[in-house]
């Protein structure tokens, strides 16, 4: 090993030879150490570092004469001292919920496009409505308020995109009241709560007020022609059609062309505000998935197990059952499996586990639309679900490294 | 030979060039020493010297307290001026000699002397590592002796000598590679010949180049070794780890290296091996690695057992005004010191000081299970649901969710978006585990 010259001399210290370039945090002990001209070369002896030698004795040779004897109780630097690691990649609850925004934001501009002021007042609404609820209950509960964790703004905006645009203010607080005071904040705030709150936001305004939720949509019209709905054309969401036309005709009649597809990939059709535009909400979750926000898994076996079962029905009977593709395509189906079932809180956390409540999701979703009392299932779907979150947890616990009846031969 | 994979793993920065191109300097001796007599993992050792006493290099100061434990030796010469408690590196105080130097450095008769390779037999050789205070120098001080000793039942096959150094900012490992190859191979050898295996492997992360050259270089004319080249990703140094990129064969769950043949041990260690072999020196002094943002001079110094933290950090020109975090080991594993006067052991690998912007400081949060930490776990455990049994008390739960596995590597910790103290959270609860079965048996 090498020796080096500045080691085995400590004795050349010299108090001038300190470069003492940075500010010392601690005081010096009086140790005329005027700063000459740091060179590189000087700077590297162990001469009294400012900073240092004001409460550590000069240990490695003698110190400086014009170094003061210690005080034994003076304060030494205030260490930190915590649990390793010491490093963290920077990721935050905040962060997370703000990229889930982000990815939220093309739908939502195009909400407003499509939909006009009455989209727009709807988010505004229920975003303010959701962190204030969620102030006020942490404020009654005791607890530290924390707006800034961004998850009542998420909450907020994902109920707003699950509601029509012709929702009145007090539907979209109701709304509100539920997802945050009821669903999240009894149940102890965020990670604790074992349901997806703006869902059940959601349902309880669907059970309660099927008119306000069910009967009032609007077509998606630009936002320059129609910007305050003031004419707007009420029609039916695509799912709502093909079950009318069921009950009314005997037989799906619902055209699904190069157009129509065009149009439920677009979003130029009926239904709540987020849920509109396939395109820009599988933009939204692709950008998820590359920010390895969320994984791959709940939406894939969500979509896929909805579209491979309906599938199945509609190769039995195509006048009875719709087509797969209109399926995936045309309910709250995408804007659910990618942001709604993918809530950290109420979905597994094993990646096997993902997989079995994203079928299970799939399947609720089919039954009901294909046979329940709702043209709709995706959310009913997704909370029965979180209900079962737990109990898949435990079922797919990971296996540990190495674990002796698992032994695999090494690959 | 390129080797990579395990579950999971984190890569963090490894900021490991401030220290690096530093050529290991030899740090004069400082005015005392504490010596503590707990330097390895399992008993410690029993103190046969008292205050006033005056002691040589490598003399034994604490002898062996069993099976799995190691003398201490004295690393200078000088006098003991007291034994008693003095702040360690671990938090809790350790009983430790306190020894003030007398500046001539002299060894005890009989150490320093070169050896003849006559006589040298396994148990001789497994005699002397124990005699000289050799531990695992990569952090866990476990006796090498020990290690050396699997039950005749246990087929061994393969030796592999750790150099991945995958903790951020620490080259200790790295500057012994590049600048004593000779000693890692010749120690290595030892062991390979101890344990009767003839495949010896030198694991070195990918970032490393110059130490992969050195050693492949090294290696020529030596049979039985390869230099594997193995992925940069914490914790690639963990043994169960390393064993399952490099040969495929996974240590069952609670089991020991040995049981898929294959022993481990840190470079460093097999150097420190060669030297007691060959020159009867116990191991008295190691590599550290002084670094980080909050040191002057960041340096991979030469230093005495016992080395005071200050001593350490004033030969490498003090801290910057705002470092806030000293850190005794790498930034991933080590523990948070709170004092300058504890002394370095044989496990130091390294000093890292952090300044405040470094530094986090924050209330951890509920866990929102985003399912991050089982991503990221090598052990392929579920952290997340550990950590919420253990804030619930449920130690139960916990063991059945196998946290007695953990390694306490802390990547779940690295990527908890509540941060989480996990790792505080584990060791807890393990210690309370433990407590509990003692009580029980």
């Amino acid at each position: 090993m090498e020796d080096n010259l500045e080691g085995k001399v400590p004795e050349e210290k010299r108090p001038s030879a300190d470069g003492p370039a940075e500010k010392p945090a601690v005081p010096t002990d009086g140790a005329a150490e005027k700063p000459v001209a740091p060179t590189g070369e000087s700077a590297e002896k162990p001469a009294a570092p400012a900073e240092k030698s004001a409460d550590k004795p000069a240990a490695a040779g003698s110190p400086p004469p014009a170094a003061k004897p210690k005080k034994k109780d003076e304060i030494g630097p205030r260490f930190i001292v915590s649990s390793s690691p010491h490093l963290h990649d920077g990721r935050t609850v905040s962060s997370i919920m703000k990229l889930v925004v982000y990815a939220l934001l093309p739908a939502t501009l195009f909400s407003v496009y499509a939909f006009g002021f009455g989209a727009l007042k709807v988010i505004i609404i229920s975003v303010a409505s959701a962190m204030i609820f969620e102030a006020l209950s942490q404020k009654a509960m005791g607890r530290q308020i924390r707006l800034a964790d961004f998850s009542a703004v998420l909450t907020g905006l994902l109920l707003a995109l699950n509601l029509p645009s012709t929702s009145p203010w007090w539907l979209v607080v109701t709304g509100n009241f539920f997802a945050i005071v009821i669903a999240k904040q009894l149940y102890g705030g965020l990670g604790y709560n074992p349901f997806n709150p703006a869902l059940i936001g959601r349902v309880v305004l669907l059970v309660s007020f099927p008119v306000h939720m069910t009967a009032r949509w609007v077509q998606a019209t630009p936002f320059g022609s129609n910007p305050f709905g003031v004419d707007a054309v009420t029609t039916a969401t695509p799912l709502t059609m093909a079950r009318e036309s069921l009950a009314a005709l005997g037989h799906i009649d619902v055209p699904f062309g190069t157009q129509e597809i065009m149009n439920l990939l677009v979003g130029n059709r009926g239904g709540c505000l987020g849920e509109t535009s396939v395109i820009l909400l599988l933009a939204g979750g692709l950008f998820l998935i590359l920010k390895k926000v969320i994984s791959w898994h709940i939406p894939v076996s969500f979509i896929g197990s909805v579209w491979a079962l309906t599938g199945i029905f509609y190769l039995i009977d195509k006048t009875t059952y719709a087509n797969p593709s209109f399926h995936v395509i045309s309910g709250g189906l995408i804007l659910g499996a990618l942001f709604m079932a993918t809530d950290y809180v109420t979905s597994p956390v094993t990646k096997k586990g993902m997989l079995i409540f994203g079928a299970g999701c799939g399947l609720i979703t089919v039954l009901i639309r294909l046979w329940g009392g709702y043209p709709e299932g995706v959310s009913f779907a997704i909370l029965l679900m979180n209900a079962a979150t737990p109990l898949i947890d435990r079922f797919t616990k990971p296996t540990v490294f190495g674990a002796v009846d698992k032994q695999k031969a090494a690959a | 030979m390129s080797k990579g994979a395990f579950f999971g793993g984190v890569h963090p920065s490894y900021n490991k060039d401030m220290a690096s191109g530093q050529a290991v300097i030899e740090m004069p001796l400082p005015k005392e020493l504490i010596v503590y007599f707990s330097q390895n993992l399992g008993a410690p050792s029993n103190p046969v010297v008292k205050k006033g006493d005056e002691v040589k290099k490598g003399q034994v100061i604490g002898e062996s307290g069993g099976f799995v434990s190691t003398p201490v030796h004295a690393p200078t010469s000088g006098v003991v001026k007291t034994v008693e408690n003095r702040p360690s590196p671990v938090g809790a105080d350790m009983i430790a000699a306190v020894i003030v130097p007398d500046g001539l450095d002299e060894w005890v008769e009989g150490c320093n002397v070169e050896r003849g390779s006559t006589g040298l037999n396994r148990e001789k050789i497994k005699g002397l590592i124990h005699d000289g205070g050799i531990v695992g120098m990569g952090g866990a001080t476990f006796p090498t002796h020990v290690k050396l000793s699997p039950p005749p039942d246990k087929k061994m096959d393969t030796l592999i000598i750790n150099g991945a150094e995958c903790e951020p900012y620490l080259t200790a490992d790295h500057r012994v590679m590049l600048e004593d190859a000779e000693s890692v191979l010749d120690g290595a050898a030892l062991f390979a010949g101890v344990i009767d295996v003839k495949n010896i492997v030198i694991a070195i992360e990918k970032n490393k180049p110059d130490a992969i050259i050195t050693m492949q270089r090294a290696i020529a004319g030596r049979s039985g070794f390869t230099v594997a080249e193995m992925d940069v990703i914490y914790p690639q140094g963990a043994e169960k780890q390393l064993i399952y990129a490099i040969t495929g064969r996974k240590v069952p769950a609670g089991g020991l290296p040995m049981d898929v043949g294959v022993l481990v041990q840190n470079v460093g260690t097999a150097a420190a091996a060669y030297e007691m072999i060959r020159y009867n020196r116990p191991l008295i002094q190691r590599v550290v690695t002084v670094t980080g943002s909050g040191i002057k001079h960041p340096k991979n110094v030469l230093a005495r057992v016992g080395t005071k933290f200050s001593d350490l950090i004033e030969f490498c020109g003090g801290v910057h005004g705002d470092t806030a975090k000293l850190i005794n080991g790498g930034p991933m594993m080590g523990i948070a010191q709170h004092s300058l006067d504890a002394g370095m052991t044989k496990g130091t690998s390294g000093l890292v000081l952090l300044r405040e912007d470094e530094v986090g400081q924050f209330v951890s949060d509920p866990c929102i299970r985003c399912g991050n930490c089982l991503d990221v776990c090598p052990m392929t455990l579920n952290p997340s649901a550990l950590s919420i049994f253990i804030e619930r008390m449920r130690f139960d739960d916990a063991e059945e969710y196998n946290l007695m596995d953990c390694i306490e590597c802390g990547c779940c910790a690295y990527v908890c978006p509540s941060k989480r103290p996990m790792v505080h959270h584990f060791r807890r609860a393990k210690a309370e585990i433990r407590n509990k079965a003692k009580k029980a048996g």
